[in-house]
């Protein structure tokens, strides 16, 4: 049993309300403090926005140096082997990271533009994984019974999924047109749409995981005796909570996409060239050209690995920021 | 409950669903020992506030706001991952009876796990009652649907136990208070900021914390959040559910104290919930103790207090310190042995009964029903008897 409380009858008269509120901060001013004191954190960022910057400018960037992405530079081959003449790739003032084998084609123009479509097709599948996985993380969640058990096993039966093989037989039957969408474009949606289709369970899990626990809070409750409906306390009282996890495990997909498509190019699924992607770049060197080149291999591999490298740290140090049980 | 034998020596032979009509013919009942052998000493008794027997007296016309009779909530035990399989269910609360006239306080009082919440929430129909019957207002409510129970819910308001889990930590005090005005759709604009004000003001928090979260608030302060959410609506019947067991023991007869001024302001009606029988004391007119997902004693305050039947309560109110320490000193407690069992599988016949010192074989053969053994005093005993208890 509990202690027992003595109401001393003296104390009838209602006190003084203590009303001095003590000085309190929201988790985001504690996460953004914590953040500022966190170096990785920060150059992470750096790195990030840097990356961003340099899709978005691509063409201004392109020009100042003078490159372009997709004209063959001849001259710049050795005529009997078809390889950059010079060491390291054909690195020079005006080609720095070298030029392509085969076509002469500039590699610094080629990773800018392909930063382009690489972030682009990770971004939108995040997003669109994001809000396939906050919207069935919370209908699994909160809504629950059969409805809810259907989607959890849905979701571990998509991260199951053999998905490279799922992606061979897609390549085979890939069509030129489909959907008003055509080459590129059309490649690009498909793109977004698997990756997107395949990765939305990492955060619907996430999300089905804390509106579990939430849900049996007593402010859910008090909505729903003051007869607030389902929707309502799903988009009111839910997810104003989520959105701290949903942002650190969004950080956390972009990378994971970024390589997915990086696979699904290697596989076939990829863009077409001449437009490049980070992908497309280093499955043409995995093609056996990183033997007799290899500046051609390392150049989008590096850009991957340290793309990935700085979401990953980021969305890391997110996870700690908004986690309540830190220090700082 | 479908034997009514007189088992108490003065059982007026009044159903068990009484409450109300019975309890009106002695507000102080004359305290006949039931035990001849021992003479009752009697703790100081408390004196009735003036408003308390105004509340006694408008409610004589036995006019029941809620009326709960026979209300079972159990929840299924089930087995299985894909199809689940129901292996057994929790009998949280397992037929009870009891009414709450209009303007008074009923103290429901139990150790943790016997019931009290499961029992608020359903009459909140927050969960869905297994059996039996809720009585809102003369109505119905105990199977209304989530649409047609929306318009009732301003009515019933719930206080909650924990104010760290039932203020959304997202949300601002001003929209945690407005939010059942918003659902209502009563107010808006200014009005609706006006009226959030004057509730802040209403519970002794300052209208200038409307923009702060919960987590700037102590946790007294946050209950009083809770307790203006609860008022929001202009509720008739407000459930507090052990609304001072979290809280520091400083600020305890704060809030209960608060709560009393805001029934007698507000003409509230209450069901107090608590797991200590001296948290109620002062505010309850009425206290109903639970075990095991029933009633076992259900009496006036002075009838609870002063003349304790059952031996459950007997020992509830040995946990009861005295203020006297000379008393205190040669209070004999009684100590219960081991936990109180699961309501998955409670004990046949008086649930009690493995942790009773008075327990005899018709204790574990019949079950004893809750019958009115002294006007307005219902216990559900075989041994029904007053005990000295200081
Ligand atoms: N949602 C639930 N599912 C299963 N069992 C429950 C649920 N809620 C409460 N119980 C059980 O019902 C019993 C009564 O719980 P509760 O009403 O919370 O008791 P109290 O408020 O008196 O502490 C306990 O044994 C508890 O474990
Ligand atoms: S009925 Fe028997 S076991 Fe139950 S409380 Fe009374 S004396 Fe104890
Ligand atoms: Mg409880």
């Amino acid at each position: 049993m509990a202690v027992p409380v003595q109401l001393e009858p003296t104390n009838l008269t209602p006190g003084p309300p203590a009303v001095k509120p003590v000085a309190g901060r929201s988790l985001w001013r504690i996460a953004w403090s914590r953040l500022r004191k966190d170096k990785v954190a920060l150059a992470s960022a750096a790195f990030v926005i840097l990356v961003v910057l340099v899709a978005i400018f691509a063409p201004v960037l392109t020009s100042i140096v003078g490159v372009n992405p997709d004209e063959p530079n001849y001259g710049l081959l050795d005529p009997n082997t078809a390889l950059p003449a010079g060491s390291f790739g054909g690195m020079s003032s005006h080609h720095p990271f070298g030029v392509e084998p085969l076509s002469g084609r500039d590699v610094f123009a080629r990773v800018v533009y392909g930063a382009r479509i690489s972030l682009l097709v990770a971004s939108l599948a995040t997003l669109l994984s994001v809000v396939l996985g906050t919207v069935m993380g919370l209908i699994s969640g909160y809504v629950g019974g059969w409805i809810g058990g259907l989607i959890a096993r849905l979701m571990d039966l998509l991260l199951a999924f053999p998905l490279l093989l799922f992606a061979i037989a897609i390549v085979a039957v890939i069509p030129d047109s489909a959907f008003g969408l055509n080459g590129n474009t059309l490649r690009l949606f498909i793109l977004v749409f698997i990756i997107g289709f395949f990765s939305w369970p990492y955060i619907g899990r996430i999300v089905r995981g804390q509106v579990l626990s939430l849900k049996e809070k007593d402010f859910v409750a008090a909505a729903r005796g003051t007869g607030a409906g389902s929707i309502r306390i799903m988009m009111q009282e839910l997810l104003p909570n989520l959105v701290a996890p949903i942002l650190v495990y969004t950080t956390l997909l972009i990378p994971t996409n970024i390589l997915f498509e990086a696979a699904l190019s290697y596989l076939g699924v990829g863009v077409k060239p001449p437009t490049s992607s980070w992908g497309d770049m280093l499955s043409t060197a995995a093609g056996g050209l990183f033997r007799v080149d290899p500046t051609f291999m390392v150049v989008p591999g590096v850009a991957i690995f340290l793309t990935v490298l700085a979401f990953n740290l980021l969305g890391d140090a997110l996870r700690d920021a908004f986690d309540p049980r830190g220090g700082g | 409950m479908n034997s009514h034998d007189s088992t108490g020596p003065a059982s007026t032979g009044g159903a068990a669903p009484v409450g109300a009509d019975a309890f009106l013919k002695g507000a102080a009942p004359p305290a006949p020992s039931t035990s001849p052998a021992a003479p009752v000493v009697m703790d100081k008794p408390d004196p009735v506030p003036m408003e308390k027997l105004a509340a006694v007296t408008t409610a004589a016309s036995g006019d029941a706001l809620l009326r709960v009779t026979d209300l079972q909530v159990h929840f299924p035990v089930t087995q299985g991952a894909l199809v689940a399989r129901k292996i057994g269910a929790v009998r949280a609360v397992d037929g009870l009876n009891f009414a709450i006239r209009r303007g008074e306080t009923l103290g429901l009082v139990g150790e943790s796990g016997s019931g009290k919440s499961t029992t608020g929430r359903a009459i909140a129909r927050l969960l869905e009652p297994t059996g039996g019957k809720v009585e809102f207002d003369g109505r119905d409510i105990t199977h209304l649907s989530a649409r047609t129970m929306r318009p009732l819910r301003r009515d019933i308001q719930m206080i909650f136990q924990d104010p760290y889990t039932s203020l959304n930590p997202r949300h601002t005090v001003g929209s945690i208070v407005s939010a059942p005005l918003k659902i209502v759709g009563d107010l808006s604009g200014d009005a609706l900021k006006a009226r959030v004000r004057d509730l802040l003001e209403l519970v002794g928090l300052s209208p200038e914390h409307l923009n702060r979260y919960p987590h700037e608030f102590s946790g007294g302060q946050r209950q009083r959040i809770g307790i203006a959410r609860a008022l929001a609506t202009h509720p008739k019947l407000v459930i507090a559910d052990e609304p001072v067991s979290a809280l520091d023991v400083s600020v305890r007869a704060q809030v209960v104290n608060l709560l009393g001024d805001l029934q007698s302001e507000l003409g509230l009606t209450y069901m107090f919930i608590a797991h200590d029988l001296s948290v109620v004391r002062h505010i309850s007119d009425r206290v109903a103790v639970m075990y095991l997902g029933t009633i076992v004693e259900m009496a006036d305050r002075a009838g609870m207090y002063e003349h304790p039947l059952h031996p459950y309560t007997h020992a509830l109110l040995s946990a009861v310190p005295v203020p006297d320490p000379a008393k205190q000193h040669r209070r004999e407690r009684i100590l219960l042995r081991g936990d109180p069992p699961t309501p998955l599988n409670p004990p046949a016949a008086c649930r009690f009964n493995p942790r009773c010192w008075k327990a005899e074989e018709v204790c574990r053969t019949v079950e004893p029903p809750l019958v009115e053994i002294q006007p307005g005093h219902q216990v559900a005993c075989h041994f029904p008897e007053e005990r000295e208890l200081v």
